[in-house]
């Protein structure tokens, strides 16, 4: 058995155009019929969106609109949603998604000013008509251009008797009166298919960057990214407060007490020595007993505040030591090629030791898989256990925690536990290797 | 008997010489960074090394990397490694060559001089001493285990494993624990028996058994 299963690759792009004409043909085919799945949909979509949220906007000061608007803008935002997902999974266009959080129990009119003084709203609003025009066009063209010189075969073909009948069919600029200039028409048609070839899968690419300038704001989605920053630096901050309030408290009632104490029997020992032997000894053993106890207990401290084998091998060896101290049997994977920075090293350690701590705890679990590896730029680390299942974040199961820990560094966590198990959680860290 | 040393810390280092050489031990060199402890290995041939794991430059497990370097140049070369904490990881990658001649300890444990210099002429001779720490994890983890063997040993037949998974002697673990040499022996053959290992006369060999034993993999 080998580790934990691996987090999903989800990078849906075309990775096209290198391996021949056969799949530069069927990324032209897809095209064309992407796009005409998006022309259909995107007409009677975005029109009805459109005169949903008109209405709906019209009827606020009648009060029935405060009710309906948050309803309306959520159809038009499901409706960007679902074509932001479109523009990654087919063209690879990425959209960034930046709503302001509107609080979930907010009452009617709240909710609603909320959504109209975000002005993501008002750029969805401005983006429904032109995607019914512009980009009804550009996500028709491409299907045109496949199909439009079909007709002119088939003109050429003969099927211009029956077009023209008598008098002149128009195919393009092309006027078809007879089989000459039926033949004109296919050549017409053969040099838009050879047109269509490159362009197609292009046009395509155009629609969605048209609907990227016009959903995304690169201020906004910079405004979004402070608002994530500030909210984990507070995290950060209070955290490391926490801790440092935790470290001193240690100190003060543990170590430094101890030495006090020894002080003092030193101090006294100092006065027996002489007087009686005996009892200095008995209380030099109780003092050598002490100092082991200090150090005891400076040493878990310093393994809460950064574990020496984390220092000394490393993220990979500091997990495989934490699992070796677990009463559970816990394989360890590693690949990992270098070291991460040291505070990602630390954060991730930590992560890992509270979600392993919660299997054990919680789980009744039997075995453990630890997968750590590096791969496009990102740390990745799952742990999967065969347990009940049942975790989830929140519920007080310090996976909130793990998530503020990772937070920090832009990371990520996702736990999968249904009833019954297994338990898989997997976490993500940007970060470099060194 | 000579000593290579390495500790970083002046004071530590201090310490340990007065008390190696208040022992007749003879001091070789007392170092205080991994590359002057990889030269001190291969040229002085010490008897045993006592090394700290954590050794300038690097200030990482230098002294450990030195140690299993120079156990692979001369294989069974003794040597006692000190941390300020153990890790089961590290005592497992000291036993891996199953040759012996292999101590790692807590420092904590020079606070007993008499024990500590015991350790050091141990492992000097071929044996082992591995922390109470390191086998009280090991003994941990086994006793997670409903189905482990450990399980079904009585409370004192664990207490002369635990004994000898240190690396102690017979004669040492009777000491110990105020009992006859016999009955330790007995003890001893009970519980090879229910952990279905073969019974070896040889010292060295027992406890190098019954360490891989324990940190054998579920």
């Amino acid at each position: 058995m080998t580790g934990g299963p691996r987090l999903g690759q989800t990078d849906g792009m075309n990775t096209d155009t290198k391996d021949g004409g056969g799949s530069r043909t069927r990324a032209v085919v897809l095209a064309a019929v992407q796009g005409l799945v998006l022309a259909l949909a995107v007409l009677p979509s975005t029109v009805l969106c459109l005169v949903l949220t008109l209405v709906s906007l019209a009827l606020i000061p009648l009060g029935v609109g405060l009710v309906t608007t948050p309803w309306a803008l959520a159809v038009v935002r499901t409706l960007a949603g679902t074509r932001r997902r479109l523009a990654q999974e087919w063209c690879g266009v990425r959209i960034p998604v930046v709503y302001r959080p509107v609080p979930a129990d907010a009452r009617p009119w709240t909710r609603t000013a909320g959504l109209l003084r975000d002005p993501q709203t008002w750029r969805d609003l401005r983006w429904l008509p032109v995607d019914m025009t512009a980009g009804f066009v550009t996500a028709l063209l491409p299907a045109v251009l496949l199909l439009y010189p079909l007709e002119g075969f088939a003109v050429a073909a003969g099927w211009w008797r029956v077009l023209a009948d008598g008098g002149t069919y128009w195919y393009g600029f092309v006027p078809v009166t007879d089989q000459p200039t039926a033949l004109g028409a296919a050549a017409t048609a053969a040099v838009l298919l050879v047109a269509a070839y490159p362009l197609a899968p292009r046009l395509l690419v155009v629609h969605f960057r048209l609907t990227r300038a016009l959903l995304a704001s690169p201020q906004e989605e910079l405004a979004a990214r402070v608002r994530v920053l500030t909210e984990t630096r507070r995290d950060a901050v209070d955290t490391s407060a926490a801790e440092l309030r935790r470290i001193e408290r240690d100190l003060h009632d543990g170590a430094q007490a101890r030495l006090v104490a020894m002080g003092m029997d030193l101090g006294t020992v100092e006065m027996l020595v002489d007087k009686d032997p005996e009892q200095a000894k008995r209380l030099l053993a109780q003092t050598r007993r002490s100092s082991a106890e200090a150090l005891a207990e400076l040493r878990d401290l310093v393994r809460g505040i950064h574990p020496p084998v984390l220092a000394e091998r490393g993220l990979g060896d500091a997990v495989r030591a934490l699992a070796l101290r677990l009463p559970v049997a816990t394989e360890v994977e590693v690949d990992l090629p270098g070291r991460a920075d040291a505070p990602v090293e630390s954060a991730a350690y930590f992560a890992v030791s509270e979600i392993l701590t919660n299997a054990v705890k919680h789980s009744g679990a039997d075995r453990i898989w630890v997968d750590l590896h590096h791969g496009e730029g990102r740390l990745r680390i799952s742990v999967t256990d065969n347990g009940r299942g049942g975790a989830a974040p929140g519920a007080g199961s310090g996976l909130a925690g793990v998530e503020r820990r990772l937070g920090t560094f832009d990371g990520v966590l996702a736990v999968s536990s249904p009833a019954g198990g297994p338990t898989m959680a997997t976490m993500e860290i940007p970060c470099a290797l060194s | 008997m000579r000593v290579v040393l390495a500790e970083d810390l002046f004071l530590l280092r201090d310490g340990l010489v007065r008390l190696l050489e208040a022992y007749d031990f003879e001091i070789a060199a007392a170092v205080e960074s991994g590359p002057e402890l990889e030269r001190a290995l291969a040229e002085l041939e010490p008897d045993v090394a006592v090394v700290d794991v954590r050794l300038p430059p690097t200030h990482t497990d230098e002294g450990l990397q030195c140690a299993l370097t120079a156990r692979r140049a001369r294989p069974g070369l003794p040597v006692l490694v000190l941390s300020q904490h153990v890790e089961q990881l590290y005592a497992r990658e000291l036993l891996a060559d199953g040759s012996g001649g292999v101590g790692y300890l807590l420092k904590d444990r020079v606070f007993d001089a008499e024990q500590f210099v015991d350790a050091v002429r141990r492992v000097a001779a071929g044996g082992t001493a591995m922390d109470p720490q390191v086998i009280q994890q090991l003994l941990a983890r086994r006793s997670g285990d409903r189905q482990s063997p450990v399980t079904r040993l009585t409370p004192r037949e664990r207490e002369v494993l635990e004994l000898m998974a240190q690396g102690r002697s017979n004669t040492a673990i009777a000491g110990k624990l105020v009992v006859t040499e016999r009955a330790v022996a007995k003890h001893t053959a009970n519980i090879f028996v229910k952990l279905g290992l073969e019974i070896s006369d040889d010292d060295n060999r027992r406890v190098l058994a019954v360490l891989a034993y324990l940190d054998r993999d579920r």
